[in-house]
């Protein structure tokens, strides 16, 4: 028990700390209604089945975890904790509940719910798509196997402290507790509704709903007693469900509703981003996205590292990042860089045609090769392929092209020789948690190389694999720095290899009324895509 | 005729056992993993496979349509794999909003079809029916997406008479409705034309002139009577049509109907759904025909039911 880290006062320091960022925000007014729009029904609300970033960012304003990030920010901050600790061989921590947190249903959240919401999570028979990022946990295995009642490694020794034993150090392991498959449900509500639990949610968090019309609509109301004075400050959410995105573009410019979900559509992009009085209502935001090219190393010519260094070089990337109308900055290394470690002064492959036929004539293949490029049959992906294609031919790679339905091409990427090369677009890569292990473990790794697994190259490098095992047991938090940069140059080092040519880090162009608005980094949130629901407030009442 | 009506409802269970065994197999077949796409991208092989065999993927292909078939018949269609919810609940939700457009656009139809085919029957060979005709061509023939776009633009967004989308009020259904009918308002102005056309030829219309019956009266009680009648046998047909065609008005207008649950589910192989909607069209297109040939003799009594 070292490092006591976030007691309370550091907690009410970062509260205190948050106007000064942004003034107007302090004593914004509660009150008002906002409508947001979605082309597609939100699957689901159960924060242990949701896995895709419209269901994500209501389930994190119905539901709270133990941890999670300052608005607008990738920090972690306590949440449903009020202070953690881990001890010194980075196993255990240690997390001390906030008292008085009631469920939308009115009763007391108490660690039970805790250690049930995680064992709902990791128990089999709820199908869970997170239930993988818990492996660390003590007893996960038996648990998952159904050699055990109960997950060993969660303990509640009394109502207001939970702790979590690892069978292996994972300094992911904060972030897992920000993470919706770790956000605390009540066991009696989820025992009544069963499956029916993801349409009729009941959390913690600072909205509950209301009403929900399948395919129609949702309504979202202000959590009275939620445990955050002032937040959330809008009283009423309402979603409307199921029109195109250009029309709901057209609504928004007439005044029918707020924040269009699905943000503006390629078709309308110019348009709008030259229109004086709406162009000012677009936020721009980062996101822990890289798009990239995958080699498979077990097909020849790309098992030689002087191949894959050519196509890297061949790629024009800027002429790319046009194709989807500058929605995009160049990348030249797997880490988008918003995320911990992501190395600024690394240049990477810079764009050489003469430097990448010399590289393949290196390879003996100074007459090119013909090889298939696989890509997600839906707009913009074919359109960046065709640009691909064409910067390969141009260092005589003839490249055929596969344009499939995205599930066709994650399972020809999961097979060992599948397909020589992948555009990852559409698909991979958006990081789950801003931690840079997310980048490595599922698509980089040795472990990742595996059939039905997302390592679409089939890189495997087992001193790397070392040094990110090393990353991941630095676990003490005053090691941060050093494990991001251990991180980072994991990253570099593995372009060596070039078993990716990373092409674009996407970017979010966000939408809003005039008559809703947010401090500065919450339409930009990187956690909360695409808002940050929590903090947004109406300007007419300010 | 309850002989009739027994053999086409036997006929009918049959072709909706093809129609379901056909999808079934189709959506076997699909080289898309569901199991994958439940068990999400950072599960293990083992969490896959153990997922695969909760939902019953595992068995031989019979033995999974044989259940699906079983529950069937006890009413069972199911849970969706990404949802969560019953398949039942679902298509429930969506129902009755699919069948309130269905209404409006059978009305917009016969509204529009009937009127411009009269007028253009009446002044057959003029410049009114020339115009009249293609203008029906112009409604055959644009794809609805373009409509729906184009109404959406003009009357809502523009002159600004309608909602943009929603659902809720009557005010919500007009452009919608509209769009839909008017496909098979062009298609119905040149079938009502050409029937007018004939029934201005009979004989009884001549008499009703030599008696000096006014204009108006022998278009409403001798000319439309007759010419609507082989309107009212396709209209049944109809019905099944647009389950076809809803999901791109659906999708456009934001109405919250079966179409857009079709679209959705496909794109997330959620089997259980798909097989759930198909069946639902199925039954739709069968049940319209059959009410269209049980209509027919009613309207001609030349047709006998055999």
């Amino acid at each position: 028990m070292k490092h006591l880290l976030a007691s309370v006062s550091l907690a009410a320091m970062m509260v205190a700390a948050a106007p000064a960022l942004s003034p107007a925000y302090a004593d914004a007014k509660q009150g008002g209604e906002m409508t947001v729009t979605f082309k597609d029904d939100l699957i689901t609300l159960d924060p242990a089945i949701g896995y895709d970033w419209k269901n994500w960012s209501v389930i994190k304003s119905v539901f709270d975890g133990l941890m999670d990030y300052k608005p607008g920010t990738t920090d972690l901050v306590p949440d449903l904790a009020e202070s953690y600790s881990v001890s010194d061989d980075g196993l255990t921590y240690t997390f001390k509940l906030r008292h008085g947190v009631k469920f939308h249903n009115g009763r007391e959240m108490t660690a039970a719910d805790v250690k049930y919401s995680l064992e709902r999570t990791c128990n089999p028979a709820t199908q869970s798509p997170g239930a993988g990022y818990y492996g660390a946990l003590e007893g996960f295995d038996d648990f998952q196997a159904g050699k055990a009642k109960e997950l060993s490694g969660v303990q509640t020794p009394d109502d207001y402290t939970v702790t979590i034993k690892l069978s292996r150090p994972d300094s992911t392991l904060l972030h897992l507790m920000a993470l919706n498959f770790s956000f605390v449900v009540p066991k009696e509500v989820v025992d009544a509704e069963g499956a029916d639990f993801g349409h009729k949610p009941v959390g913690t968090g600072a909205f509950k709903v209301t009403e929900w019309t399948t395919g129609q609509s949702l309504t979202l109301e202000r959590n009275k007693d939620y445990f955050k004075a002032g937040v959330p400050k809008l009283d009423r959410i309402n979603f409307q469900i199921g029109q195109e995105p250009v029309v709901n573009l057209l609504r928004l410019q007439k005044g029918e509703i707020d924040f269009p979900g699905d943000m503006i559509p390629p078709a309308k992009f110019t348009e709008v981003m030259n229109d004086p009085e709406w162009s000012k209502q677009v936020i721009v935001a980062d996101q822990l996205q890289t798009g990239y090219i995958t080699m498979n190393v077990n097909i020849k010519p790309f098992d030689n590292v002087a191949v894959r260094q050519a196509v890297n070089m061949a790629i024009n990337k800027d002429r790319i990042v046009q194709v989807i109308n500058n929605r995009a900055v160049p990348a030249n290394q797997p880490l988008p860089p918003s995320m911990p470690g992501y190395d600024k002064s690394f240049k990477g492959y810079a764009y050489d045609v003469a430097g990448a036929k010399a590289k393949l004539k290196e390879a003996g293949l100074e007459n090119g090769f013909e090889t298939d490029l696989y890509v997600a049959n839906t707009d913009p992906q074919p359109r960046i392929a065709q640009a691909i294609q064409q910067d390969l031919a141009a260092i005589g790679i003839k490249a055929n092209l596969k344009n499939l339905d995205q599930g066709n091409v994650i399972a020809a990427g999961g097979k060992k020789d599948g397909a020589p090369m992948i555009w990852s677009g559409g698909m991979a890569w958006i990081a789950d948690f801003p931690d840079p292990s997310n980048f490595y473990t599922a698509i980089l790794s040795c472990g990742g190389a595996v059939e039905g697994g997302w390592n679409w190259a089939w890189y495997c490098n087992k001193d790397l694999d070392k040094r990110a095992d090393e990353a991941n047991a630095m676990t003490n938090p005053a090691d941060a720095d050093k494990r991001a940069a251990a991180w980072g140059k994991i990253f570099t080092d593995l372009m060596t290899d070039a078993p990716w040519a990373p092409v674009f880090n996407e970017k979010a162009y966000i939408i809003h009324s005039k008559r809703i608005d947010g401090p500065a980094g919450v339409f930009a949130d990187p956690i909360h895509i695409p808002i940050n629901y929590d903090e947004l407030y109406r300007t007419d009442l300010q | 005729m309850p002989a009739y009506l027994a053999r086409r409802l036997i006929q009918a269970a049959l072709i909706l056992l093809g129609v379901a065994a056909i999808t079934y197999l189709l959506l076997y077949m699909l080289p898309a993993d569901p199991a994958r796409m439940v068990a999400g991208r950072t599960a293990t092989k083992e969490q896959v496979d153990l997922v695969r065999m909760q939902l019953g993927l595992t068995q031989p292909i019979w033995e999974q349509f044989g259940k699906y078939l079983w529950k069937l018949l006890q009413g069972d269609l199911g849970r969706s794999y990404l949802q969560r919810t019953q398949v039942s609940e679902l298509l429930g939700a969506r129902l009755p909003a699919s069948l309130l457009l269905m209404a409006g656009a059978i009305f917009c139809e016969l509204a529009i079809g009937l009127t411009l085919g009269i007028i253009a029957g009446l002044r057959r060979a003029s410049g009114v029916d020339h115009t009249l005709m293609v203008v029906a061509l112009v409604f055959i023939s644009t794809p609805q997406f373009v409509i729906s776009l184009s109404m959406i633009y003009v009357f809502a967004y523009w002159l600004g008479w309608f909602p943009i989308g929603g659902y809720g009020e009557f005010k919500h259904l007009v452009l919608p409705a509209v769009t839909l009918g008017l496909l098979g308002g062009g298609w119905y102005a040149r079938v009502t034309r050409s029937s007018v056309i004939e029934v201005l030829r009979q004989d009884f219309i001549r008499t009703a002139r030599a008696k000096g019956l006014d204009r108006w009266r022998i278009v409403s009680v001798h000319i439309l009577p007759n010419a609507i009648l082989p309107i009212i046998a396709m209209v049944g047909i109809d019905i099944g049509y647009f389950m076809g065609s809803i999901v791109v008005v659906e999708s456009v207008f934001g109405w919250p109907g079966i179409g857009q649950l079709t679209w959705q589910a496909i794109q997330q192989i959620d089997i259980p759904i798909i097989m759930g909607v198909t069946l639902l069209s199925a039954c739709a297109i069968v049940l319209g025909n059959l009410l269209a040939d049980l209509v027919a003799p009613l309207i001609d009594p030349r047709i006998k039911l055999r």
